[in-house]
């Protein structure tokens, strides 16, 4: 490869993400507020009125377990939601074809996007994050274990999304996999709750559960607590952002959607 | 002269089924001011399609400026610039942002990017837009911002499909006239189009493309030599009853002002002006009848049904 096509692939790259948060920047009413305006809902009812009333778990307050979790479900939900969004309705209105008559190599679009998306998880993450220091006192027992799962997390999610979006083909299709898909995970994920809480079966159950391993693996960076083994999570993070992202060049490289 | 576009034996049938293009093969001079000619679902638009790579092709040869379309996407996309028949940017985004994203897609720094953009937007009328959502221009507009976009990293070669289409007819001067400019300027301009005096007005040469074949492939010169007939409208200096006799011509009268007078290939204009002034009919002026390519394009539609 040589400097002239490396210089143009990182100024395409440099285009598409800059696109990308602009857009989300550019309707923040839609794209910043509301989950702020959820998850301050969320410290306020479960981790303030009810939490007080549950007392400790994992060994913190009820409010200081549920943060990181509440954190990770905006970060995810957010990176899921804007790519999702985003390449569907470029899809659906063909500006896309924008992208796909240029040079621009598949694995630079779909980097592209996926960053794009991962800003705005970052971004929610980062604002939730000042919100939860209204209801809690700021932990972090390990910095670099907390930003690597949120990103990683945020790309993995960020890359469902976009699988999602090359599969959709109405505005119904990218709605019914974080409706009936991603949210119960999330909820079954040990956002609200640790997994030494429920039954035996329960408790093997939610090992199937891929979420789960980000929000205990998250919540170990926080507070040092996990129910599960942070390395292994950090294996299986990575296992997904490789097949995932193998998967959505492969859509890509077929045209699945987007070339007739 | 090299080929801008090297076409041999293209086949595309779609998933559904339909045959959309049957072997055609085509050689676009760089250069050039070419038409592709046709009715609606003629196979022009799944042309562009495979040249842009938006359509796969079933089977053929497809290249532009001697490198194949397969194998050197990154060389020929670079030297691409297509104007799709629908508009299809976002239209939530500013105009100028829409130019400026698309000289990013190509590797434009965005200094130069936004130089570029400036220029063709004023150069198409655009400028005063500038600043606006997409969405709040007219329909014109908004086909002169999609020949913008795609002229932002200056291709060597333009891809229009129907890019008049839907257009008035001032704007659509306005847009030839931008066009021809292009063209003199070394571009070498591919269109398509059903707009017969589109292809007369603009283009060079012209190839005719029926239910995915072409049919006719020759300089727009050569073509109207075919034309069997013309067809002349006078205007007459005083109004007529009726339409005069004129000996060997056929003519007829549109209103009482305009004479259609029908000019068969062997015969010859002065003829004519002999035969009225010998009726002491003055003429005030003379323009052709638009449709003279339509008549050749329904002619040579019609020949593999005759035979």
């Amino acid at each position: 490869m040589s400097s002239m096509t490396l210089n143009y692939r990182m100024t395409a790259f440099n285009t598409i993400v800059w696109k990308e948060v602009r857009r989300w920047l550019r309707i923040w009413v839609q794209t910043l507020v509301p989950p702020v305006i959820t998850i301050s809902l969320y410290f306020v009812i479960f981790g303030n009125l009810i939490g007080s009333r549950i007392g400790e778990m994992g060994g913190y307050s009820y409010m200081e377990f549920i943060v990181p979790g509440l954190i990770m479900m905006a970060v995810i939900n957010n990176s899921y939601a804007n790519v999702v969004s985003s390449f569907f309705s470029q899809k659906y209105q063909r500006s896309i074809e924008e992208l796909l008559v240029s040079p621009v190599p598949n694995y630079v679009i779909l980097s592209g996007f996926v960053i794009g998306g991962v800003g705005r998880g970052l971004a929610i993450g980062f604002i939730a994050t000042l919100v939860s220091l209204f209801f809690s006192g700021l932990h972090m027992h390990n910095l670099f274990i907390t930003i690597m799962v949120v990103l990683m997390s945020s790309i993995v999610f960020a890359l469902g999304g976009f699988i999602n979006a090359i599969f959709a083909n109405k505005f119904d299709d990218i709605t019914i996999i974080p409706t009936f898909v991603l949210t119960p995970l999330i909820y079954l994920g040990g956002v609200f709750y640790s997994v030494q809480l429920l039954p035996d079966f329960w408790r093997g159950v939610s090992q199937l559960n891929p979420i789960f391993y980000m929000i205990n693996a998250f919540r170990y960076g926080i507070l040092g607590v996990s129910d599960v083994n942070v390395w292994f999570a950090f294996f299986m993070l990575l296992v997904f952002m490789v097949v995932l992202f193998a998967f959505s060049l492969f859509l890509l490289h077929r045209g699945k959607g987007l070339r007739h | 002269m090299t080929s801008a576009i090297t076409i041999k034996d293209l086949y595309k049938t779609y998933d559904n089924g339909f045959q959309a293009l049957k072997g055609i093969s085509l050689d676009v001079q760089e250069g050039d001011f070419f038409a592709l000619l046709g009715a609606n679902g003629a196979g022009k638009s799944t042309t562009i399609g495979v040249l842009s790579t938006l359509v796969r092709k079933t089977s053929g040869t497809v290249q532009v400026f001697g490198k194949n379309v397969d194998a050197n996407s990154y060389e020929t996309k670079l030297n691409l610039g297509v104007v799709p028949q629908e508009v299809n940017f976002n239209h939530f985004e500013k105009v100028f942002d829409i130019v400026v994203t698309q000289g990013g897609y190509y590797g434009m720094p965005v200094k130069l990017a936004k130089e570029r953009a400036e220029k063709y937007l004023r150069q198409l009328g655009l400028w005063d837009k500038h600043d606006q959502q997409a969405r709040n221009l007219s329909g014109g507009m908004k086909r002169r911002l999609l020949i913008a976009r795609a002229l932002v990293h200056e291709p060597r070669l333009l891809l229009l499909d129907e890019p008049t289409a839907g257009v008035d007819i001032e704007l659509r001067r306005s847009t030839w006239d931008f066009l021809q400019q292009i063209n003199r300027s070394g571009t070498t301009i591919v269109l398509t189009t059903h707009y017969l005096e589109e292809a007369e007005s603009l283009c060079r040469n012209i190839a005719m493309i029926d239910g995915g074949v072409i049919v006719e492939n020759t300089s727009i010169k050569s073509l109207l030599r075919k034309l069997q007939q013309e067809h002349f409208l006078l205007d007459m200096r005083e109004e007529l009853a009726k339409a005069p006799s004129l000996n060997g011509f056929a003519c007829e009268l549109m209103d009482p002002s305009t004479l259609e007078v029908i000019l068969e290939s062997h015969q010859d204009l002065n003829d004519v002006f002999t035969e009225l002034k010998a009726l002491n009919i003055q003429v005030k002026s003379m323009r052709n009848k638009s449709n003279r390519l339509e008549q050749l394009f329904i002619s040579l539609l019609q020949k593999p049904e005759q035979s």
